[in-house]
């Protein structure tokens, strides 16, 4: 039986996305926990288009097309063409002529798949652009989350470290808002500007104060370059103000969560004790991350053949 | 026998003689030979061509301060010949061309080439600006005095800001000796590093590197207090925050010698009106948000911002196929700005007739300098746009520009320019 409310063939964001759509998403998931599909995608081909590098993403997304029965072309851009200036839309085109039905891309730069979604038969989905958005992380998050709560309504997550640069903070805010969350950025104005409130996030610089009462919080890896750039004055400072440690994530209420959608920089933004302790849910998100892919690849299918 | 011709029973708006009436107006070899009701009814012009202007606008053609007409360099985005083509389908008569070219110009040989050029292509008035300093590249002064005598209108850096205060404030004081205006591009550009777009939500939400308002205010400051200390003349180009409005009207409430320009797209849009990562909404400085366009609105208004200008920066549509993030800077502008004008400004009622020609042709020629130009006055230069104030359109590509990086393609427009003469001659006709 095809899932109710989707028609898209694509998932470029979830933004665009409707609280329903968003619900259709995680239902899915959490069906395929208890039964997984047959082989939804068979004589389906995906191809990975990656211009950034990634282990948890990748493979996840792997092994979600692969238990769907699809077949997976294993292409790495920095080896094709796209090194000799073909553009992207020629990459796509091409790849879509010789059998690609579904296209699994990051890019580091943001809405670089929004105009070019349209012109392909094939679906594409997003695995990350820029510092725009990262949708499957989010879903995955929100998939970790509701296993445990059941719901959304009311709780408070507070999204913390680099905001300015995440395509996951952004992603979870937009999902989280819709499903009646209350979404707190905490970072340093640098990382966390406070304009930021204009699209529904709650604003917190002091970190102690972000946390107090919160149901869980989604820490955010911070990059060596952040430094390099002059956002922060060094991974120490950030650390100090900033570093979820135990005590810091004690102030949460006493049954709240840590996530964190990796890589970790244990000792930067997140003290070891606390990423291996009682309340993380790391390694859920990585084992949810799977589901939640085979669920959109299944969606983003069955609109595809709808269109 | 003299070239005659007479546009008739037009609405003539000369802000200069604040005149606003219906008149015939006689054209003779180039020049405007009379202004006054019923000529053409006169005996002694009875042969004379007539051009009916009935509800029509006769205005002095436009004086565009702020072109950049990519010849040579860019020969394929826009030449003198498509530029000032695109400028006679807009009505603007006169154009200051920029001198971002590929090279520079920053060398009498290169503006006498340019000039040369102009000549035998243009079909309409091109003036040149002088670089501020050698190649752009902000570090040595060019030779203003021969600049001048080679024929530049002003001088201008526009495309890159002048970072280095000491240097502009050497090239304010020499550009006053020589009587040059000098047109600064205000950007402080530690501030504005890699940004595609306004610094707000807007980028937030789209992930895309932003430049504060701050960025051009700091600089817009900068220059005030640099005029102020030198008591030469500084233009500022396209205004687009609401603090450096704020800056402008308070310097020139002081007495400090100042003009400043903003272009029609940011007394229109915003930047929560850019689709998606749409490239032909990227020019700098960026589009900004609801409280600058007002402050850009209420500067335009009362006199703050002198005129309009449209940073005219065409782009081939590969460059722009690049992507918000990557694609140059820059949108067209000569042929919708009076169109642009009437719809947001005039029939918004903001600015009355006589002030909408005045800020978009006799303050401009005023602030360069030229005589003849930007007035129907007797003796005045013929240059002449016949406008249909009611007439409604909607911009579509292809346009006489070479390029359509426009944002306003598909925007319905109230007002349009029917006619243009260059010295008496028509270059454009509907």
């Amino acid at each position: 039986m095809a899932p109710r409310d989707w028609e898209r063939k694509d998932l470029l964001g979830l933004e665009g996305l409707s609280a329903s759509e968003i619900e259709t998403i995680l239902d899915l998931a959490a069906s395929f926990k208890t039964s997984p599909p047959a082989n939804l995608l068979k004589n389906r081909t995906a191809a990975f288009l990656f211009t950034e590098a990634s282990t948890r993403t990748r493979s996840s997304f792997e092994i979600a097309a692969k238990r769907l029965g699809c077949e997976v072309l294993s292409f790495s851009p920095i080896s094709s063409s796209l090194s000799k200036g073909e553009t992207l839309l020629d990459t796509f085109l091409n790849l879509q002529a010789v059998g690609v039905t579904h296209f699994i891309v990051r890019h580091e730069r943001s809405g670089v798949l929004e105009d070019l979604a349209p012109l392909l038969s094939a679906s594409v989905i997003n695995a990350g652009d820029g510092a725009h958005e990262h949708p499957t992380q989010a879903l995955l998050d929100l998939m970790t989350l509701r296993e445990r709560w059941g719901g959304f309504k009311g709780k408070k997550i507070v999204v913390l470290g680099d905001i300015r640069h995440s395509r996951v903070a952004r992603s979870n805010l937009f999902a989280l808002k819709k499903l009646g969350a209350r979404v707190v950025f905490c970072g340093p104005t640098p990382l966390c500007p406070d304009a930021f409130s204009e699209l529904g996030a709650t604003i917190e610089h002091d970190v102690e104060k972000a946390l107090k009462g919160a149901d869980a919080v989604n820490v955010l890896r911070l990059q060596l370059e952040r430094m390099e750039q002059g956002f922060v004055p060094s991974m120490a400072d950030y650390a100090f103000s900033y570093q979820l440690t135990a005590a810091r994530a004690d102030m949460m209420k006493p049954e709240a969560f840590v996530l964190h959608p990796g890589p970790l920089n244990r000792g930067v933004e997140i003290a070891s004790e606390v990423a291996d302790g009682p309340r993380s849910l790391i390694l859920e998100q990585v084992s949810n991350g799977v589901i939640a892919r085979m669920a959109v690849l299944s969606l983003c299918e069955q609109g595809r053949s709808l269109a | 026998m003299p070239e005659r011709l007479i546009i008739r029973a037009g609405l003539v708006i000369d802000p200069a003689r604040k005149l606003e009436a219906v008149r015939d107006v006689l054209v003779t070899d180039g020049r405007i030979g009379d202004v006054a009701p019923s000529l053409a009814r006169k005996s002694a012009f009875k042969d004379v061509p007539v051009i009916e202007a009935k509800g029509k606008w006769v205005i002095p053609g436009l004086v565009d301060m702020h072109v950049h007409l990519r010849e040579p360099g860019g020969e394929a985005d826009e030449t003198i010949l498509s530029g000032t083509k695109a400028a006679a389908r807009g009505g603007v008569t006169t154009v200051l061309a920029m001198a971002n070219t590929v090279p520079v110009c920053d060398s009498p040989a290169q503006l006498s080439f340019l000039r040369a050029k102009a000549k035998s292509d243009a079909v309409v008035n091109v003036l040149f600006a002088g670089a501020v300093t050698l190649g752009q590249k902000g570090e040595m002064l060019s030779e203003f005095a021969k600049l001048k005598a080679a024929g530049a209108a002003a001088l201008s850096d526009d495309g890159r800001p002048v970072m280095n205060a000491g240097l502009l404030r050497r090239a304010l004081e020499y550009a006053k000796d020589l009587g040059l205006l000098l047109i600064d591009h205000c950007e402080d550009s530690t501030l504005s590093a890699g940004a595609c777009m306004h610094e707000g939500a807007q980028a937030l939400r789209k992930g895309l590197r932003g430049s504060p308002w701050a960025a051009e205010t700091v600089q817009v400051l900068r220059d005030i207090a640099l005029a102020e200390l030198t008591g030469a003349r500084i233009h500022l180009a396209h205004l687009s925050a609401a603090a450096s409005v704020a800056a402008v009207r308070q310097a020139k409430k002081r007495g400090v010698a100042l003009s400043a320009e903003t272009s029609p797209h940011h007394f229109t849009l915003i930047d929560e009106n850019i689709p998606g990562y749409d490239a032909n909404w990227k020019m700098n400085p960026p589009l900004r948000e609801t409280d600058d366009r007002q402050a850009i609105l209420e500067g335009l208004a009362d006199g703050t911002i002198d005129a309009i200008a449209t940073d005219h920066a065409p782009h081939g549509c590969a460059a722009k196929a690049a992507g918000i993030d990557l694609a140059p800077f820059g949108v067209i502008g000569l042929e919708t700005s009076l169109s642009l004008a009437m719809t947001d400004l005039l029939h918004k009622k903001v600015l009355n007739r006589r002030r909408l020609v005045e800020r978009l042709s006799t303050s401009p020629a005023s602030l360069l300098g030229l005589k003849g130009k930007g007035t129907l006055a007797p003796g005045a230069d013929a240059d002449i746009a016949i406008v249909d104030p009611e007439a409604s359109w909607t911009p579509q590509a292809p346009f006489q520009s070479n390029s359509r990086n426009s944002p306003f393609i598909g925007r319905r427009l109230k007002g349009r320019v029917l006619t243009t003469l260059r010295a008496g001659r028509i270059v454009h006709a509907l």
